[in-house]
This record gives C-alpha cells, structure tokens and sequence, in this order.
C-alpha cells in the first residue's frame, strides 16, 4: 500500500525513529505476581478513590478494594493476599501519592477463573454497569472513566466509534501485540460499545507500521459475522506520523472532522477509544473480570532482556527490572509512557498503573542533557505544531515573565504532544513552557 | 539534642522516597539531531564555495578580506559579550562567522583591509549584541554593516570593483591601489549609459549570461558565481533548513517586475540579466532568508519576499544606487514582525465564539 493512500491528518506533524523493533515481535509474556503492589488510589480522572477494605484484611484475586461515589473508576485487587494500609508511594507524574499496600499470600493462590456470559441478552443499563463496576478507564494515558464516557447525553447524535491503535509513541508496543494477541476480543469489544451508544459504524485506526495488527484485526471482523450481524466495523491504515494516536487528529485522520476548541468529540459525533480499553471492556462484560493487569513494554537499550509483559497493576518497576535481568550499567534515564510524552522518573520505586503502556530504560547516549539556546525564530515549531499553535511565541512571553498575557496563542489547545521540542534547534523545553503559560493563564484567572 | 533531630529526619525520611537515582528532565525525550549551530555551520559551508572561486576571479585579497571580516565579526562578539558580562560561548555557533562572510561578500574587493573591521563592529555590537543577541536583532547584521560603510565611504564602496583576472595570476591585485584598478560593475553600467554599453563592454547577451552565471565579470565576492552561490542555497532548502517560499518569491518578483518597467518600453526589460546581476541571489538565499529577521509564516515569508524583489526594482531604475537588494531586505526586515502578527498560522479547528 503506497503512503499517498494512507489517511492522515494535514497540518503538522513529525517523524521521529520508531525505535519499536526491540519488542513489536515479541509475545507478551506473563510475569508471576510480585511479593507486593501498591496500588494509587487515583488512577483516574476525577477524585481519589476511598479504601473499602481495613489493614490485615484479606483480599482475593478481583475483589474491590477502594471506590468512590464521585467522578471515578474502582480498583480491584490483583491477586490474594493481606492489605497492608495506605502508605505514600512515588507517582510519576505527582510526586508522592497515597496508595493502598497489599502483601502476597505466602502461598501460591491458585489462578482465578471466569465464565463467560453473552452480553447480547444484556440491557445497555447492564453494559454500562459491569463496564463502571470493572474500574475500566481510558488505557491509553488519559485515565478517563470508560463507563462515564459511554453514556451519552440524550439529544447527543453519533455516527461513528474510533478505536485508537495507532500507537504513535515511538518504541511502545503493548497495542500493537495486544492488536496481534487478542484481536478477537478487541472486535468483540467494540460490538459492545456500538450497542451502548446505538450506532453501527465502527473504525479502527492504526499506523501502517503494524501490517500483522491490521491483518489480524481484519480476520477478527470477518470471523465475528460483520457486516451480517448488522455491525459495520472497518479497519483503517494509517500513515506513520507523530501524533497520528492523539484523538484530535486520528478523527481528522478517519472522518475529516476537526473538533472545535472546548467541545467533546461527541459534539462533532465521535467517540474515541482507545483499543487496550476496548479489550478491557470486553473482559469486564463476558468475564466480569475488572480492570487490574496489563500489557506494558519494558523496552530501551538500558533494560537486559526488553519484554511484553503481563504485570500486575501496582507492581513497582524495581521488580519488574529484576525479573528481566536488571538494568545495563550506563542506563541513565528511566521513563515511565513513551518518548514523547513519557515521564521521567527519579528511582524504580513506581508502580505500574492502570494507563501505564511502557517503561522505557534509556542510556546515556541516547539522553539530551543539552542547555537550551535563546529562540532563535526558525519558526520549525509552527510548521509542525498539528494544533497550529506557536509554541516559539509563547516561549520567549514566558521567558520574559509574560506567560498571563499567551491566551490569543492558543496554548489551552495544547495537549503536550512535544513534536515542537523535537524538532527545536535551539533545544528548548517547549512543552515547559507552554505548561507555564498555562498556569499564568490560570493563575491571572483567578485574581 | 542533636541525636534526637537527627532521628526525627530519618523517621520522616523513611516514609519520603529515595533520593533520584536517575536523569529526569520533562518530555519530549527524544529530540532530532539538527542544533542551532549545526544550521549555522551547514550555512557556512554553503557559503564557501563562492568565496573560493572568488579567488580566481579577483585574486587572494578577496579572501583576505573575508578572514578579516569573519574576525572582525566574531571579536566583536566576544569581546562585546565579556564587556556586558553575557555568556561568550555564542561565538562557536557559527552565526558571528555568517554575519562576516555575508558582510565580506557584499562589498567590493578592492576596499582597503581596515574597512571590514570596521562594518563588523557595526553589525555585531549595534545591529545584533546590543539588541540582545542572537535572536533578538531587528535588522540583518552583516547588511548593517555594509550600509553602514555605503553611507561612510561612499567612493571605496561604490567603486572599488576589480576586472575579473583571466589568466590566474591570483595575487594581481595585491597592494595595488584601489583607483589603478577599479572598474564599474554591469549595474553600474547598465543604469548610467544602458543595456548597449552592457553589451558592449560585456560582450553580447548570452556571452553575458554565461560569464556572470559562472562569474567571471566585475563585482563582490558574492556576486561572482550565480551558480555556486546557487547550489548552496538549494542544498539549504533540501536540508529544510530553509523554505522555498522567500528565495522563490524574491527572484520572481525582480524578474517580472524588470521584465515589466526594465526596458525602453513595457515589457521589454530583460529578467535574467536582472536576477544574474548584483546580489539578488545571495540576498534571496542567504540574507533574506535569515531566520530572525524574517517571518515564519509561508503567507508572511511570501509577502515579504515580494517586498523585497519589489523594493530591489524600484531602487535599481528609479533609486540613486546601481543595486538595491541590500536596502530592500533591510527596509523589509522592519515589517517583518508586522507580518508575523498578520498571518498567523491556521489554528486546528475553529475556535469557539467569544464568551460562548
């Protein structure tokens, strides 16, 4: 298939080097459960989950153990054992961050089973229920509650579902195995999420780099019986371009809508999803299993063996490493997402959580630990920015102690996709500063 | 006492998490390769055959006065920058070294050495140091500093050109005083005795084209081979390093426009003869172009393009100067923020009404 027939979004964009041949051939593999995990009780977006369970409780395998009434998805334990209580654990995007302990029984507990149950005799009230009661969230970074983005508004009109696998981040592959791996499911899933929102049309997105994903999908539809059974589901190649896996521009890419500054993607009568959270839909409906393991990638030239592993949501990475052979001596950075819009963390006591796709172990000469240089005014940033924003303009306001006065530069459109600071000659933090704008914006608000 | 506070810190500590163990720093983590002084270096080296050449052309003074004007460039920053207590590390991004070759190709060779000394005080420390650096200049450095030694010596400036050599004595020149050997250049002639005196003095038309699209006729260094200069300028666009839109826009608008109301009539002017001559090519790549100083916007970089062609015309039939590429960039490198604040890029997605 040649590039110029490929879907993709118009305005911006990069190519950074995909670095994903460490992994993408590699099954995932199914790491034994650690002694401990520690589980944040805010995995999500909304506000933190309260502990339903007491220090020396025993737990098994899927049992809830915190929840909230408010804006929120539950949390399950993910194995057996005895709560320890809530103790601080190292976040990697907030620092510190209160999260419920549980200790492994000394005994190996045997592996839960589930049934299966048919989910097309299930009413939508029923759907959205086991979906809420899963503690399924948006799996691919954002964390937002699955259950609460499903149910629509009445009045709301939808035509089409998206399923995210483009897995633009460069060097992640959990998507894309999981793609290859559980096809079945993730065509399964979306029947589901048609039949919450009543509509027909599904589309799955995913960059043309994956060609064993898009032929694995594409069995998986033609076995499920679509497009007899009524359900239209398709699969969409998509040019490889960073962002291509942001939603604005992969409903771009499919539907050639853009959505309007400050609305939801259902006002333009979209619903993105991303595949892994579609799969977990899947699991909690015909299982009832909820939401608490996960593929991630553990990739990078700093890390001994790069997997594909099935971990246990709330295994720290320090566990993790040891049971792929430990780090190489010259690691040097250790981020918890992608490269892009990954996080850099301090030291391996972080837990995996329930939207942590990869870990990557980069070295020495792979880290940029340049000082960035004055802006000077190529105007690269512009021509890649996929929102049309100037990242160079605001920049050099917020070097000045002007970040209040950025606003016309759209800087709330920003979603910190970092294509401007690759591509900045300078060197300089765009995605920082672009940050402190918008806390300068915030904070002249509120005055 | 001392053993009490010093367990309290340990308690507390024990519940805080361990000091970092690795490199942190915000995202993205993976950058390109392309830095700012690797643009400006690529840029440089863009610019060196030119100025090679040139040496066969006018002989070695010519590459004496480019040394001398990189120095004077680069001293000038580095001392100007230790005067103020900046960081003087900026002298190794190459863009002091462009302002100095730029400035060195834009005057005639036949100036005595001392005066590039002098324009590349004026374009470092006034036109770019006192600005605020690199980034914060309004006007191109190396043009300041020709237009700056254009208004101060007006006689050496406009009339030290030297005849092309033929027959590769490289050091004809050297010591020679610049009036035993000046000569005028085609602009010259053409704006004060006429396209036949070009001719006639050049030889015919396509002999002319030959001659100055390889280079061999009277002029600065950066006139004297339209090809090299040229191929320089192309390998900058196909390294993305610099956008089509201004080099494109410069060069059409100055052909057209000559072709227009160059000639005895309309339409009669001739265009080529008009882009191969002075130094609408370089200023089209080289000056124009310059990232600081010049929009980023494709709609912007368009129009300011257009300006500058437009501007060049004008003061080459109606101006008191033979050539007037270098006012043309300077007088644009003002509106250039202008522009910037006119065409802004085109946002993703309309945006939402106010107050809506």
């Amino acid at each position: 298939m040649s590039a110029e027939s490929l879907a993709t979004f118009p305005m911006g964009g990069i190519h950074p080097r995909e670095g994903k041949e460490l992994t993408e051939k590699l099954a995932v593999e199914v790491m034994p459960a650690p002694k401990q995990v520690s589980l944040f009780l805010k995995q999500h977006v909304g506000a933190p989950c309260e502990p339903v369970v007491k220090k020396k409780d025993k737990v098994t395998e899927g049992d809830l153990v915190a929840s909230t009434e408010r804006l929120g998805a539950p949390i399950h334990a993910p194995f057996s054992g005895t709560v320890k209580g809530v103790q601080n654990a190292l976040h990697p995007m907030v620092g510190n961050a209160p999260a419920l302990v549980i200790a492994a029984d000394k005994e190996e507990g045997e592996e839960k089973s589930y049934s299966q149950a048919d989910w097309t005799q299930m009413s939508k009230e029923e759907l959205l229920g086991k979906i809420k009661d899963a503690g399924v969230v948006g799996m691919g970074g954002a964390g937002f509650p699955a259950a609460v983005k499903l149910t629509i508004k009445p009045g709301v009109k939808l035509d089409t579902l998206i399923l995210n696998g483009a897995e633009c981040e460069p060097c992640l592959t959990s998507d894309h195995r999981l793609m290859v791996e559980y096809a079945k499911d993730i065509v399964e899933g979306a029947k589901i999420i048609l039949k919450i929102l009543e509509i027909k049309y599904c589309a799955i997105g995913i960059e043309n780099n994956k060609p064993d994903a898009i032929e694995a999908l594409k069995q998986a539809i033609a076995q499920s019986g679509s497009p007899q059974d009524g359900y239209n589901i398709v699969v969409k190649p998509l040019q490889v371009k960073y962002p291509q896996g942001s939603a604005d521009q992969i409903m771009q890419s499919i539907t050639g809508r853009a959505r309007p500054s400050g609305v939801r993607s259902s006002a333009i009568g979209i619903i993105v999803q991303n595949v892994y959270t579609t799969k977990a839909i899947y699991d909690a409906v015909v299982y009832d299993k909820p939401l608490y393991e996960r593929i991630v990638t553990f990739t990078g030239k700093g890390i001994e063996r790069p997997a594909n592993l099935m971990v246990k949501v709330g295994t720290p990475l320090s566990q993790i490493v040891d049971y792929l052979g430990g780090m190489t001596p010259d690691v040097a950075k250790v981020i918890v997402g992608g490269p892009m819009m990954g996080f850099a963390v301090s030291s391996l006591d972080v837990p995996v959580t329930k939207t942590t796709s990869g870990v990557l172990f980069l070295t020495k000469d792979e880290t940029d630990v340049q000082t960035h240089y004055p802006c000077i005014r190529c105007g690269f940033c512009v021509s890649v920015c996929p929102m049309g924003l100037q990242p160079n303009e605001v920049s050099v306001f917020v070097e000045a102690g002007r970040g209040a006065e950025t606003e016309e530069f759209g800087v709330d459109d920003c979603f910190e996709c970092g294509t401007c600071a690759y591509v900045c000659p300078a060197k300089r933090p765009l995605v920082q500063f672009m940050r402190l704008a918008r806390a300068g914006i915030a904070a002249s608000k509120k005055k | 006492m001392s053993g009490t506070q010093a367990e309290a810190t340990t308690v507390e500590e024990a519940g805080k998490a361990s000091p970092p163990k690795f490199f942190v720093s915000v995202s993205p983590h993976f950058k390109n390769t392309d830095t700012v002084s690797k643009i400006m270096w690529t840029v440089v080296a863009c610019l060196l055959p030119p100025l090679i050449l040139s040496v066969f052309i006018f002989g070695f003074q010519t590459l004496i006065i480019a040394l001398v004007s990189v120095a004077s460039c680069v001293g000038t920053e580095y001392v100007a920058n230790r005067a103020l207590n900046r960081p003087t590390d900026t002298i190794r991004d190459g863009s002091a070294v462009i302002t100095g070759l730029l400035m060195a190709y834009t005057i005639p060779p036949g100036v005595p050495y001392w005066m590039p000394i002098l324009g590349g005080v004026m374009a470092i420390y006034i036109t770019k140091v006192l600005m605020g650096g690199i980034g914060y200049n309004i006007f191109n450095p190396a043009l300041i500093g020709r237009a700056f030694l254009v208004a101060t010596y007006p006689v050496a400036m406009t009339s030290a050109w030297l005849s092309p050599i033929r027959d590769a004595s490289v050091f004809k020149y050297m010591g020679a005083g610049v009036d035993a050997v000046s000569t005028a250049t085609p602009l010259y002639v053409l704006k004060h005795y006429g396209l036949a005196e070009v001719i006639e003095r050049f030889g015919s038309l396509s002999v002319i084209y030959k001659d100055f699209f390889l280079g061999w006729r009277p002029g600065c260094i950066g006139e004297s081979s339209a090809f090299l200069v040229l191929l320089g300028g192309l390998y900058l666009i196909y390294k993305k390093y610099v956008s089509w839109h201004i080099p494109v826009s410069v060069i059409v608008t100055v052909g057209f426009l000559t072709w227009v109301f160059g000639g005895e009539t309309l339409f009669t002017g001739k265009p080529i003869l008009a882009i191969l001559s002075g130094g609408v090519i370089l200023g089209a790549f080289y000056m124009a172009t310059d990232y600081v100083t010049s929009p980023t916007q494709p709609m912007g970089k368009l129009i300011f393009g257009f300006g500058i062609g437009a501007l060049t015309v004008l003061i080459r039939l109606k101006g008191g100067y033979p050539e007037g590429v270098c006012y043309a960039i300077l007088l644009m490198n003002a509106v250039a923020p202008a522009l910037d604040n006119w065409f802004k890029p085109k946002r993703f997605a309309p945006q939402p009404e106010e107050g809506a």
